[in-house]
């Protein structure tokens, strides 16, 4: 609260940003995002051929010839376009699956922390069911029986992401349910219901917005690994798949795994570090208290 | 503290016998646990056969048209595909209940017989991946928190998160072109010399040799987390009240550190520790494929190409299971060394 004392009054939004870029990783991260996404956006723009059409011999080495800076892989295909491609079906799966598993865990979690007692019990054994089964497992099962798609892929990682999102739900709205302006909320006669969504799940934004920041990410490793065991839609380019395909002959092309793979971690430290700024930005105090 | 010794003594034993009890009390009520979850397991499996595209017993015999009418047949009749539903969930769990996984078609073995035999080799690189990343983790966080602020605080917090975001099956593949194409200082495939036939010590040390990449890059990611809890939970702890008051007692710095930060610092860390087994064991079958390990996880892989859906339902439970007993570890560990535990015996 010193903060706030000392700081001269500001737009809130400029405050937030203000203490977001106090944690330089994080501007960071916002800049490498910013240039993923960019390139996700245009991939067509920049590569206006599909990134399977084979477009010289294949397994020809980055920077020999001109236009193909990363090289072509075993079947004559542009290893940058790829990448290009790729970033697309990263960032979208990582989102929709984060917004899926938000729209599962948030409403369980701020059921269990609100009702308490028969609810909370039966709800978070069910949360517990589903942090004992191997996630990954679990995602490959699904994958694979429900058929190889978009949609099927990011079901299944919405399935195996949400038990930590409802255990801090919960967490959060048990600790604001006994505050003051909940009892007032409750003493003017608001519906439960009512009381839950205007008045609980506002303060419980900061941590859940964090969160699902992180979430982004884990959802793009997942998706990547999916994708490397051969459980990706087989009519979209992605970087998991283009490491996979790529494994068998890594001794004689090292750039068809190399590249993508380093794709994917620039993304995910990438919304890592945003992440923790954001974690920096709204909760100012728990920020310094790690520190 | 003027106690006699031998007071000390007796209170020393209730204070052990206190906490023998209260482990195995644990482990009693986390297997009753562990048969409930393990049960429901295979309902959700058996609903998931169902849910499933296409005739359950073609998924069941492996993609639709792999296998020929008389197995298809076979399958219907016993699993009562051709019964109401909850028989048929009978039929299944009772099934499961005696020990039956089911028959890999595609392998011509029993489900379980071939879990069984890849189980050890995952158990021992999951076990190593545990025990080297809890370890190194716990080091390195240490190391960081008490030195924070400084050069090595930044080294270590920047390789966590470096750490933390690294694809798990690209790092090993990084390791194999490195640490085994280039220079050519460890296997890179398999779990033993295939045709040497090494038996007892030599042949020890050579699975041990190709042990070492695929654990340590399982490990990796696990030992990222365990280093940040570590290095938060250290610095969270050495801030409370108690820690005040041991300094304040005249303790010797290190041993402030160890005996009341430490100890009480790694309690989180355990707990997650325990949350993450599920994530070990999944790892493990992307390390274990780009390893060629024969454990489960290749397994997976295997039923994976095959559209084996059996063998792969099959490999959800076991590996569950191994959670599980994972889960029971942590949960003994975290009574062990919880100096809250037994003290108001």
């Amino acid at each position: 609260m010193t903060l706030a004392a000392t700081a001269p009054a500001r737009h809130p939004a400029l405050d937030f940003w203000f203490r977001f870029a106090r944690n330089r990783g994080a501007v960071f991260g916002l800049l490498v995002l910013l240039v993923v996404i960019a390139v996700a956006v245009f991939a067509n723009v920049m590569f206006p051929d599909s990134p399977w059409k084979m477009v010289q011999r294949p397994f020809l080495e980055p920077f020999q010839v001109e236009g193909l800076p990363l090289g072509t892989d075993t079947l004559g295909r542009n290893v940058a376009a790829g990448l290009a491609y790729g970033a697309r079906v990263s960032l979208v799966v990582g989102l929709i699956s984060t917004l899926f598993s938000l729209a599962i865990g948030v409403p369980l979690g701020a059921a269990a922390g609100y009702y308490g007692g028969l609810v909370d019990d039966i709800l978070m054994r069910i949360t517990e069911f589903f942090q004992t089964i191997p996630s990954f497992a679990l995602a490959i099962v699904l994958v694979a029986i429900f058929q190889p798609s978009l949609s099927s892929i990011v079901a299944a990682i919405a399935i195996v992401s949400w038990p930590p999102v409802a255990r801090l739900v919960r967490a959060e709205v048990m600790s604001l349910k006994s505050r003051e302006f909940v009892e007032a909320a409750r003493l003017a006669g608001l519906s439960h219901l009512h009381i839950l969504t205007r008045q609980i799940l506002p303060n419980a934004m900061s941590p859940i917005i964090v969160m699902a920041s992180l979430m982004v990410a884990t959802a793009i490793l997942l998706e990547s690994s999916l994708s490397f065991l051969g459980l990706g839609d087989p009519n979209i380019m992605s970087w998991g798949y283009m490491i996979g395909a790529a494994r068998t002959v890594i001794r004689n092309a090292w750039w068809l795994s190399f590249f993508p793979g380093v794709c994917i971690l620039v993304t995910v430290l990438a919304l890592n570090l945003i992440g923790e700024g954001l974690n920096d930005a709204l909760n100012p105090r728990l920020a310094r208290k790690g520190r | 503290m003027f106690a006699t010794h031998a007071a000390i003594d007796t209170e020393d034993k209730a204070r052990r016998g206190f906490r023998l009890l209260r482990i195995l009390t644990l482990i009693a009520a986390r297997l009753v646990k562990a048969v409930i979850v393990l049960l429901l397991i295979v309902v959700a499996n058996f609903l998931l056969i169902h849910a499933a595209p296409g005739d359950p017993a073609a998924v069941m015999a492996g993609e639709a048209g792999a296998a020929d009418e008389i197995f298809i047949e076979q399958l219907r009749d016993r699993f009562g595909l051709n019964e109401p539903f909850p028989v048929q969930l009978w039929t299944y769990l009772k099934g499961v209940i005696q020990l039956d996984l089911g028959y890999s078609y595609r392998q011509q073995q029993p489900v379980l017989d071939l879990i069984l035999a890849r189980l050890p080799a995952t158990l021992i690189l999951t076990m190593t991946a545990f025990v080297i990343s809890l370890t190194l983790g716990v080091v390195l966080g240490v190391v960081a928190a008490a030195r924070q602020g400084t050069w090595t605080d930044s080294f270590v917090t920047s390789l966590s998160l470096l750490f933390y975001a690294t694809p798990l099956y690209w790092v090993a593949l990084m390791a194999v072109l490195l640490f085994s194409v280039q220079l050519g200082w460890l296997p890179g495939y398999g779990y033993e010399t295939i045709g040497a036939g090494y038996t007892g010590l030599p042949h020890v040390a050579d699975v041990a040799k190709h042990l070492v990449l695929p654990a340590l890059t399982l490990g990796l990611f696990f030992t990222a987390i365990y280093m940040r809890m570590t290095r938060a939970s250290m610095l969270e702890v050495s801030r409370m009240d108690f820690v005040k008051t041991a300094r304040a007692k005249g303790l010797s710095p290190s041993r402030v550190q160890r005996r009341h930060i430490l100890r009480n610092a790694l309690l989180p860390v355990v707990t997650l520790a325990g949350l993450q087994a599920g994530q070990l064991v999944g790892g493990a079958v992307l390390t274990e494929t780009v390893f060629a390990w024969p454990g489960i996880g290749r397994l997976m892989f295997e039923a994976l190409a095959q559209r084996d859906y059996n063998l792969l339902l099959g490999i959800l439970l076991i590996s569950a299971a191994v959670v599980i007993i994972f889960n029971i570890i942590t949960d003994v560990i975290y009574t062990l060394i919880d100096p809250r535990i037994g003290a108001n015996a």
